[in-house]
């Protein structure tokens, strides 16, 4: 074997080394604001983080002490509400456009989903605004729901669209030679095996939802009282962080921060538990 | 080639038919090709390829790369078009032409084995071979295990999985995932078994097993293989057709068409000098 031209061959090898030290740097540059984000908010939040921050509801102005319950059932609402509007849109649209999807009009649904997802969040609330709560007359859970449930579609759609095209076409193929009709093939053994990947879509979907604050305001308004009527205002983690951090009082805000705080963590779990489902997506399918 | 005589005729009865087969004989036919022409987009693939195979034969396809083997067994069951292709000229099974089928049915009467196993993989054993059932309908338990076990037993792989029928499919080797995707095919008990280089992702021990297996399986079914595998051809074949360049060149029974081929293609092919 010929040896490498040592000249050279170090001048690789350095190159290499620089590169791969500034790729480190950048991830550290990256991930520092995340570390930043989530002591900061605990070192700030963390006398308010209590058991009654989860069980009692607010103190009316001017006392202090009492929690957020309400918020954290009406973000569990909204998310509920959200995806039970969202969610079945997208995986169907999904589904279309990963099996059916070489034509024009599913083109044309594919762009628009991508605008979509471009689209600044308040103005989904804005839509909500105008479709729901006008009609209604009424600032309502509904409003707040339909308004991060058109939030989760573009996510949702395309990553449903992707995981199933990554279904190798072998399956299909396979399963239509045993005489079974499309719709079965595509429902009994293409979303089967593209699951993992699609609920990994649904709970990146869910995350993105859960911090939106913007679309709320407008739409479920937020509510200093128990409620899960969905009829009506119902209060919001995000909003809640929303009016209690400008508020003048210190132990709102306080309070505040351990909102952010847990939304952080619960956002936090949602990723995790996404990294657990996808753990060895590719082991299961013999590639 | 020679012209081919077109009779009305029942599918039971032997009748002597003369095609561009090379050597005339009585037969029994359980498919039937006439002037088939495959295409994808405006490339043809396949050049009016009339064959008839012979009922409970084992039928062998060779040829070299390209040459149209797989396109013409994917025409036998409307699998084709479901890649979009598109294909003219008329496929009897029994007698029946198979576009006035619902493709769905002829594909339970003409059952496809693939080059690479490909088990389902959220499935378990049990529930590849029962897929096809299942999937059309067939919910009974009793049933439904019992046409499982016939089907595994039938593609020699009853005794390798009787105790792990509940594990996954792709945790067999490649060789028990093939022959379980021949059980799964076995399953919708079909008449007719396609198969697209069953062997050729296997090593020699499984392959050997997969060959015996087409050997056994030719008493109930009428076997359609593709091969890049000569002496597999020769192994496990009746009858073999030369394609080449989309066209069939040459049909006839295996051994005749090793020993003394007619057409000089064909000899070239077989003893090496291209493809």
């Amino acid at each position: 074997m010929r040896m490498p031209n040592s000249k050279r061959y170090y001048w690789r090898k350095s190159k290499n080394i620089v590169m791969t030290v500034l790729c480190l740097l950048s991830v550290l540059i990256a991930v520092i604001p995340l570390f930043l984000i989530f002591s900061y908010a605990l070192s700030q939040g963390i006398g308010a983080l209590n058991l009654d921050f989860f069980t009692k509801m607010p103190k009316p102005v001017g006392e202090s002490g009492g929690g957020m319950a309400n918020a954290l059932v009406g973000t569990a609402i909204l998310i509920g509400l959200g995806s039970l509007f969202g969610l079945p849109i997208s995986i169907f649209t999904g589904i279309y456009l990963a099996e059916y999807g070489e034509n024009p009009f599913a083109k044309t649904v594919r762009f628009l989903t991508d605008v979509l997802s471009g689209i600044p969040s308040i103005v989904v609330g804005v839509v909500a605004y105008i479709m729901v709560v006008l009609p209604m007359k009424q600032f309502s859970a509904f409003a707040g729901g339909v308004a991060l449930g058109i939030l989760m579609i573009p996510t949702a759609t395309r990553t449903t669209e992707e995981m199933i095209r990554l279904v190798p076409h072998s399956f299909r193929e396979a399963a239509l030679a045993l005489g079974i009709p499309r719709w079965r093939v595509t429902l009994r053994i293409v979303l089967p095996t593209a699951l993992k990947g699609i609920t990994t879509g649904i709970l990146l979907a869910i995350a993105r939802a859960a911090g939106e604050t913007a679309p709320l305001l407008f739409t479920a308004l937020g509510n200093r009282f128990w409620s899960t009527d969905i009829g009506h205002p119902i209060a919001s983690l995000t909003v809640f962080i929303y009016d209690y951090a400008k508020a003048p009082f210190e132990d709102w805000n306080r309070q505040a921060w351990a909102a952010a705080f847990v939304l952080i963590f619960f956002i936090f779990i949602i990723n995790l538990i996404f990294r657990f489902v996808t753990r060895g997506r590719y082991a299961g399918n013999g590639h | 080639m020679q012209e081919m005589v077109i009779e009305e005729r029942r599918a039971d009865v032997p009748l002597i038919i003369s095609s561009n087969r090379t050597t005339e004989r009585t037969m029994d036919v359980k498919v039937a090709t006439k002037n088939v022409d495959a295409f994808f987009g405006k490339t043809q693939a396949l050049h009016g390829i009339s064959l008839d195979v012979p009922r409970n034969t084992v039928v062998a396809i060779i040829g070299p790369s390209g040459c149209g083997k797989s396109t013409f067994l994917r025409c036998l069951n409307r699998m084709h078009e479901v890649a979009g292709g598109t294909r003219t000229g008329t496929i009897m099974v029994d007698g029946d032409d198979i576009d006035h089928y619902d493709p769905v049915v002829l594909r339970r009467r003409v059952g496809m084995v693939f080059q690479k196993p490909n088990p389902f993989p959220t499935m378990s054993i049990f529930d590849n071979v029962a897929a096809g059932l299942r999937l059309n309908g067939m919910v009974k338990k009793n049933t439904l295990s019992e046409t499982v076990e016939r089907s595994l037993r039938q593609a020699a792989l009853f005794d390798e999985v009787k105790d792990i029928l509940d594990r996954s499919g792709v945790s067999l080797s490649g060789g028990q995932q093939q022959r379980l995707c021949i059980a799964r095919a076995l399953a919708v008990d079909p008449e007719v078994i396609l198969m697209d280089e069953p062997a050729s992702a296997l090593d020699p021990i499984a392959t050997a097993k997969i060959e015996e297996l087409i050997q056994a399986l030719k008493k109930n079914y009428t076997i359609i293989i593709v091969t890049h595998n000569m002496q597999q051809a020769a192994r496990v074949s009746d009858e073999t057709a030369f394609f080449y360049l989309g066209e069939l060149i040459e049909f006839d029974e295996t051994d005749r068409l090793f020993t003394s081929p007619q057409k000089k293609q064909t000899e070239d092919y077989i003893t090496g000098r291209f493809g």
